[in-house]
């Protein structure tokens, strides 16, 4: 007999992240490194420990692999408990209707089985691309206040924004009476973070009804809170202020990181009381040589400093030579950056080799033509010399210049 | 390999350390930035295959029992054997153990329960990563009966009467064993043991009986004809700390590339007590040079040539120059530090001044303010 949850999440983690390429080509977006010692994921989890969520489902789907490894039994962030912890949850074959996630409600489908196993009165369910602190269980409390059936987090975003987000019309007391997904005429600047809390009796029935129907694309936003609204149920938003940020895209996937550099952006990760959970490397602390320059920069264990490094973020077991300079940068666990080798406003992920001399990324001030954000994809080797320019996205070793060119 | 049985001593040599074991022991000294001596000595029991542990402690040993927990960051939270915390045990007709053999005596039943061949052990006093199953592979091979670790060094003066030094024939069989040594340099016995487990026993019975109190005493030294004593050379780098000077120089050689490369190789890593803290925060004027910072650190000010721990906050316009600055420390802004030694949570407030020298730097005990 499984003891009885008040309540459980449901991280949605199968997602492609497709809009980040060479980053998510061999792993799920969930598991994409940030902020110099965590992955997207460590976000939301943590948000359940801190919130008191015990039990968590995580669903994945698009390469797993490092996901699973990374979750492992949930020890880092307190989740490996005798009742409940946390579980990732594949898409599996039953007896009928074996199917991919087709859908987000799909996926929440077909965990029903989950789920009940926990008799939960209220389902918490989650996204593993945005990072955020939160503390759901004020979310829950409005939930109960409101008595809703359903309660959705929203902020605020700038009128000209909104048709870029799900938008959701409100009364005076935050009961919702019309949802448009990315509207032309937004009647409101309330954006969906896609956060929801739902009363779980009417989340099942939801789900069963949305399953039988074959038109319908087993989405939350598209289907199961539209088809709720149409039956006037209790549909609520919970209005949040804190820093949200989708991490979808690189250029966004880069401000999110710059974004800890910045002393007024309020996402606080010293803060004790709401702690930030990561598997942590077992690595010695990071060395900084007498010719290394850091400033203005997050540094992680396992580090080895000999160069310059200014506004970026080195994740753990980064080497940067002697001579080496890093600019307004992001570099992902175990790459090298060699002597006289230059990096900046760029994305170097894991285990990548910047040669001597190369030169990655350019700032927009000295670019010709089109300015963005550089990406080196995992394991990628950059040759002596050579250049990777702005905006490029590396997948292929480049190989080496001849220095007489 | 054969089985192995692995024994920590952690109280060995705490009375030479001053402030920084006035309130632990010396296994629980905070080393290297994010370390605690006896990760080393568990990280190395772990990296050499040897998964069944005992911690024998004496007295302060709260710290430490709060550091390794059930041992599960060393891999050491097992079903069978993995790591056992031994406090002293209350006998009738004893007090705390007075030596080696006490103590040991006092955890016989452990040892006779466990299943093991061999038994290792060793102190808390030395930084080093040893692969103890190449010194197992040497015990066998010599068919010894006891072989102890040695590296012929120089020993400071702070730490002579406080060190052992072996002499050995051409085949490594040691036939002398000086304690208190007064030489500039020797073979100096690096408290690591390894011996067959009924010899040991034999011993722990044997000296029960005779009311003995001193392993080196009344083994090493006492049956030295008797007994096939080896020594083995370690070749690589060691941190004999038995004194705060040599706290402070082994802390220092941390600075050291070929040191860190030594003690830290990706193959055999150390591991410890998981904190969670966020990357070092570098300010806009922060100027770091030739340091070893752990992670949770804002650093706004200069540091140079220092070791700083996890969570440490050096504010802007301070000075941190050959320091050990451990967990929690904080440095106010304007503030000038040199040659100091701040155990956890120690306060400089803003502006103070505080110099100490390299052969004899200031030690600001566990959350002081300055």
């Amino acid at each position: 007999m499984i003891s009885k949850k008040e309540w459980i999440a449901m991280l949605l983690a199968g997602g492609q992240g497709s809009r980040l390429y060479a980053l998510t080509r061999n792993l799920a977006k969930p598991a994409v490194p940030y902020g110099g010692k965590y992955r997207i994921i460590d976000f939301p989890l943590s948000n359940c420990v801190n919130s008191g969520i015990d039990t968590v489902g995580v669903l994945t789907q698009y390469q797993p692999l490092l996901l699973n490894e990374y979750i492992g039994n949930g020890q880092p962030w307190d989740l490996d408990r005798v009742h409940g912890g946390v579980f990732v949850l594949p898409p599996y074959q039953k007896s009928a209707n074996s199917d991919w996630y087709t859908g987000t409600a799909n996926a929440i489908y077909q965990n029903i089985t989950f789920m009940d196993r926990y008799q939960p009165e209220y389902v918490v369910i989650l996204s593993g691309d945005h990072i955020y602190k939160m503390d759901y269980s004020e979310m829950l409390a409005y939930h109960k206040e409101k008595n809703a059936d359903c309660t959705i987090a929203v902020m605020e975003v700038p009128m000209e924004e909104a048709s870029r987000f799900g938008i959701m019309a409100t009364n005076e007391d935050g009961k919702v009476y019309e949802f448009q997904e990315k509207p032309k005429q937004p009647k409101s600047n309330l954006a969906s973070m896609g956060i929801y809390i739902f009363t779980y009796s009417k989340l099942r029935k939801y789900l069963v009804e949305d399953e039988a129907n074959p038109e319908s694309e087993n989405d939350f936003g598209k289907n199961i809170i539209p088809n709720m609204l149409g039956d006037d149920q209790r549909l609520f938003a919970w209005p949040f202020a804190g820093y949200w940020k989708d991490v979808g895209t690189i250029d966004s996937l880069w401000e999110a990181n710059m974004d800890l550099l910045n002393p007024s952006v309020p996402l606080d990760l010293y803060d004790d009381s709401w702690k930030i959970y990561a598997r942590n490397p077992v690595m010695p602390p990071q060395y900084v040589s007498d010719s290394a320059v850091v400033r203005n920069s997050m540094v992680s264990e396992g580090c080895e400093v000999h160069g310059e490094v200014d506004f970026s973020i080195l994740f753990p077991g980064v080497t940067v030579e002697e001579g080496a300079s890093i600019h307004d940068s992001i570099i992902m666990p175990g790459s090298v950056v060699k002597k006289g080798a230059t990096v900046e406003y760029a994305i170097v992920a894991e285990n990548t080799v910047i040669d001597e001399n190369a030169k990655v990324g350019s700032r927009p001030s000295e670019t010709e033509g089109e300015w963005g954000v550089a990406v080196v994809g995992a394991g990628v080797h950059v040759g002596k010399n050579a250049r990777v320019a702005a905006k490029a996205m590396i997948e292929q070793n480049v190989p080496e210049v001849c220095d007489h060119e | 390999m054969s089985k192995v049985l692995g024994i920590v001593f952690s109280n060995m040599h705490e009375t030479s350390m001053g402030d920084l074991t006035e309130n632990r022991t010396m296994a629980s000294v905070p080393f290297g930035g994010r370390y605690r001596m006896i990760d080393f000595m568990l990280s190395n029991l772990v990296n050499s295959g040897i998964h069944d542990v005992g911690i024998i402690t004496k007295n302060n040993y709260q710290t430490l029992m709060n550091h390794v927990g059930n041992g599960k960051e060393w891999d050491l939270s097992r079903k069978k054997g993995g790591l056992s915390i031994l406090p002293p045990y209350g006998r009738s007709e004893a007090g705390v153990f007075r030596g080696r053999i006490e103590a040991l005596a006092g955890i016989k039943q452990y040892i006779n329960d466990s299943s093991a061949e061999y038994v290792i052990m060793t102190d808390c006093d030395t930084i080093a990563n040893v692969a103890y199953d190449d010194i197992l592979a040497y015990h066998q091979a010599k068919d010894a009966d006891i072989t102890i670790v040695y590296q012929h060094k120089q020993v400071a003066k702070s730490q002579r009467n406080n060190t052992t030094v072996i002499k050995l024939d051409e085949n490594h069989r040691v036939y002398d064993v000086v304690k208190d040594h007064a030489e500039e340099e020797g073979n100096v016995f690096l408290d690591i043991i390894v011996i067959r487990k009924t010899l040991l026993e034999r011993i722990i019975t044997e000296g029960q009986a005779r009311g003995k109190v001193s392993f080196t005493q009344e083994v090493l030294q006492g049956q030295k004809d008797n007994l096939r004593i080896f020594g083995y050379d370690f070749k690589g780098y060691i941190g004999d700390i038995k004194s705060i000077e040599a706290y402070y120089k082994c802390s220092m050689d941390l600075l050291d590339k070929n040191v860190r490369n030594q003690l830290f190789p990706a193959h055999r890593p150390v591991y410890t007590r998981v904190r969670d803290e966020v990357p070092v925060r570098y300010g806009v004027d922060a100027k770091v040079s030739h340091s070893m910072l752990a992670d949770g650190c804002i650093i706004e000010g200069e540091v140079e040539n220092s070791i700083i721990f996890r969570g440490v906050k050096v504010g802007k316009g301070a000075k941190v120059k050959n320091c050990v600055l451990m967990e929690g420390t904080v440095v106010g802004e304007n503030a000038k530090l040199e040659c100091v030694i701040s155990d956890k949570n120690v306060i400089f407030r803003n502006s103070r001044t505080l110099t100490g020298c390299e052969t004899y730097p200031i030690v600001i005990g566990k959350g002081r303010s300055v």
